[in-house]
């Protein structure tokens, strides 16, 4: 496995992640990165042929609830006012086209 | 230190400005990002008129600012959500009101509680409640040393990899990681959800239940939640304890060692079997935390955009509002986590990461439970070092990472975990012993810490 990570490795990371970074930030990231990833390798040494993955460790199985609307407990107005930007009863955004 | 009964039966009002009298005189420490003097003192006057008898009437409390509570802004200790106003409170404050418990500030952490030290806070580090020059540790440093210097009874952290055991253990104060699904997670901001669990701090092993047993509990806004199995409980007789090996070896400090020994001579004096326990498995345990977790952030994290809520930045184009808003929003090590997150899930090395520690997950959840059939509790220390000095790891996040390989495995695992305090090395800074039981466990660790209370 390979366990250097290039700059453009870290580019693309950073698009996936929706993160625009600052160039001085790729730099430091890339020997971050590259030494995170260079610890948790370890891990491939490790038999787990034929092994279930856990996902979740509680003993519950498909939690359901009545199909009835519950009250919220924060009203409409209280959301929207926490939007950075606010028009009427809608959260403005730049224009996506 | 103050423990609840110092504060029952006495004005709410007085308590609480007594607790905030407290935490002004404690500023330099920076453990708080806010007090909420003005909802606490409207609360303590209606509770004092009204008579509530709750279990915790009129008692003070703060939570880690990753808790939404009215009154103050939540922050999370980043500028994402430097100004958030939460629109409702976790359930774990609510039922502490609905007992008459009072939210007096909110604690500082590592901003989304990233960290083991509380030096990734946007607004700068909390300093050890001991040691200036030392880390609180983290992320719920702020948390544990309000606890710590007597500001109040108990706070309210919450616990991913270790974030409450570790600075409990840094601070000398009880520091509780229950049963996953133990408490709900509803109003608090999320990190890694198949590990993030809520808990507390406090001065003794009886408070500690109280509070936990105030806050447990099935709700219907968090369905990962367990049905209610938290009762306090009698320290059952001549229980048989694991000393784990792996946590005893020649890298962990020796006062730290020593500490845990003295424990463990206090248990055989009390009727309790120990021997030495292995689990191999452990050498993995830090990598698989640090691949499933960054994971679970990247997910989780991805709600921060700058649009609904947050830290907005300028911006022409919707991408570049993404883009930037997250980079303004987050601190390093945010973005570390979110990216190795990104690239563990990425097509290409999900089965080599993240499915491959996933079922390590069950190979390491089967040792536990294979051991956990032959012993009640095991035995260890919490972090292998007591408090480190501030800046001492800040630079390189795998040192930092190390901190936490004696606390993951119960986060893995779903085990509750307690950090009760266990003396002090020579040169003075505490540290704390690590009890991990079955699942649902809970209140026998807690009984068992309480019983070796009473006999010091």
């Amino acid at each position: 496995m390979t366990t250097t990570i290039s700059r453009k490795d870290v580019i693309h990371l950073a698009s996936l992640s929706n993160l625009q970074l600052s160039d001085s930030e790729i730099t430091s990231l890339q020997g971050d990165l590259g030494n995170i990833l260079k610890y948790i390798n370890q891990l491939s040494e490790l038999d787990t042929e034929g092994v279930e993955p856990t996902y979740q460790v509680t003993d519950l199985e498909n939690v359901g609830r009545n199909d009835v609307v519950v009250e919220p407990q924060a009203d409409r107005d209280a959301l929207l006012s926490l939007a950075p930007v606010r028009k009427d009863e809608q959260i403005e955004v730049p224009k996506v086209l | 230190m103050t423990s609840i009964s110092d504060y029952m039966g006495t004005s709410a009002v007085v308590n609480v400005k007594r607790a905030i009298e407290a935490a002004k005189q404690h500023d330099e420490f920076h453990a708080l990002l806010a007090l909420t003097e003005e909802r606490a003192l409207e609360r303590a006057t209606k509770i004092d008129e009204t008579e509530v008898k709750g279990r915790l009437a009129g008692v003070p409390f703060i939570a880690k600012d990753n808790f939404l509570a009215f009154g103050a802004p939540t922050t999370a200790a980043s500028h994402f959500l430097e100004k958030f106003n939460a629109p409702l409170q976790a359930t774990a404050i609510e039922k502490l009101e609905v007992e008459g418990a009072i939210c007096i500030g909110k604690a500082n952490l590592d901003a989304f509680a990233h960290g083991g030290s509380t030096e990734n806070s946007t607004f700068g580090p909390t300093l050890n409640a001991v040691d200036k020059e030392r880390v609180a540790g983290g992320s719920s440093g702020g948390s544990a040393v309000v606890t710590a210097l007597g500001i109040v009874p108990f706070a309210l952290g919450t616990d991913t990899g270790g974030s409450i055991r570790q600075p409990a253990s840094f601070n000398g104060v009880y520091g509780i990681k229950p049963t996953y699904g133990a408490v709900s997670r509803y109003g608090v901001v999320a990190m890694a959800s198949s590990t993030d669990t809520i808990g507390c701090f406090a001065t003794n092993a009886s408070d500690a239940e109280l509070v936990m047993d105030v806050m447990a509990g099935r709700d219907s806004h968090d369905a990962t939640t367990l049905p209610d199995f938290f009762e306090i409980a009698d320290v059952k007789p001549g229980q048989k304890i694991g000393v784990i090996k792996e946590f005893m070896t020649d890298d962990v400090d020796a006062d730290v060692k020593k500490s845990v020994n003295n424990y463990i001579d206090k248990l055989k004096s009390t009727g309790h079997t120990v021997e030495e326990v292995s689990v191999p498995l452990l050498k993995y345990a830090l990598a698989m935390y640090y691949i499933i977790v960054p994971a679970e952030i990247s997910s989780n994290l991805a709600r921060y955009d700058g649009v609904r809520y947050g830290k907005r930045a300028e911006a022409g184009s919707l991408s570049d509002l993404y883009g930037k808003s997250r980079d303004d929003g987050f601190v390093d090590e945010n973005k570390r986590r979110i990216m190795i997150g990104s690239y563990v899930l990425s097509s290409g090395f999900f089965d080599a990461y993240y499915m491959q520690a996933q079922k390590a997950r069950t190979l390491l959840i089967n040792a536990f439970n294979e051991l956990l059939e032959s012993y009640d509790v095991l035995i260890g220390p919490v972090t292998p070092t007591p408090a480190f000095k501030l800046g001492e790891k800040a630079s390189d996040p795998i040192k930092m990472y190390l901190s936490d390989m004696m606390t993951v495995a119960a986060s893995l695992t779903g085990m509750p975990a307690i950090s009760v305090p266990s003396g002090n090395t020579n040169s003075g800074l505490p540290v704390g012993v690590q009890l991990i039981g079955q699942r649902r466990s809970d209140a026998q660790l807690l009984a068992l810490a309480k019983s070796l209370e009473e006999s010091v």
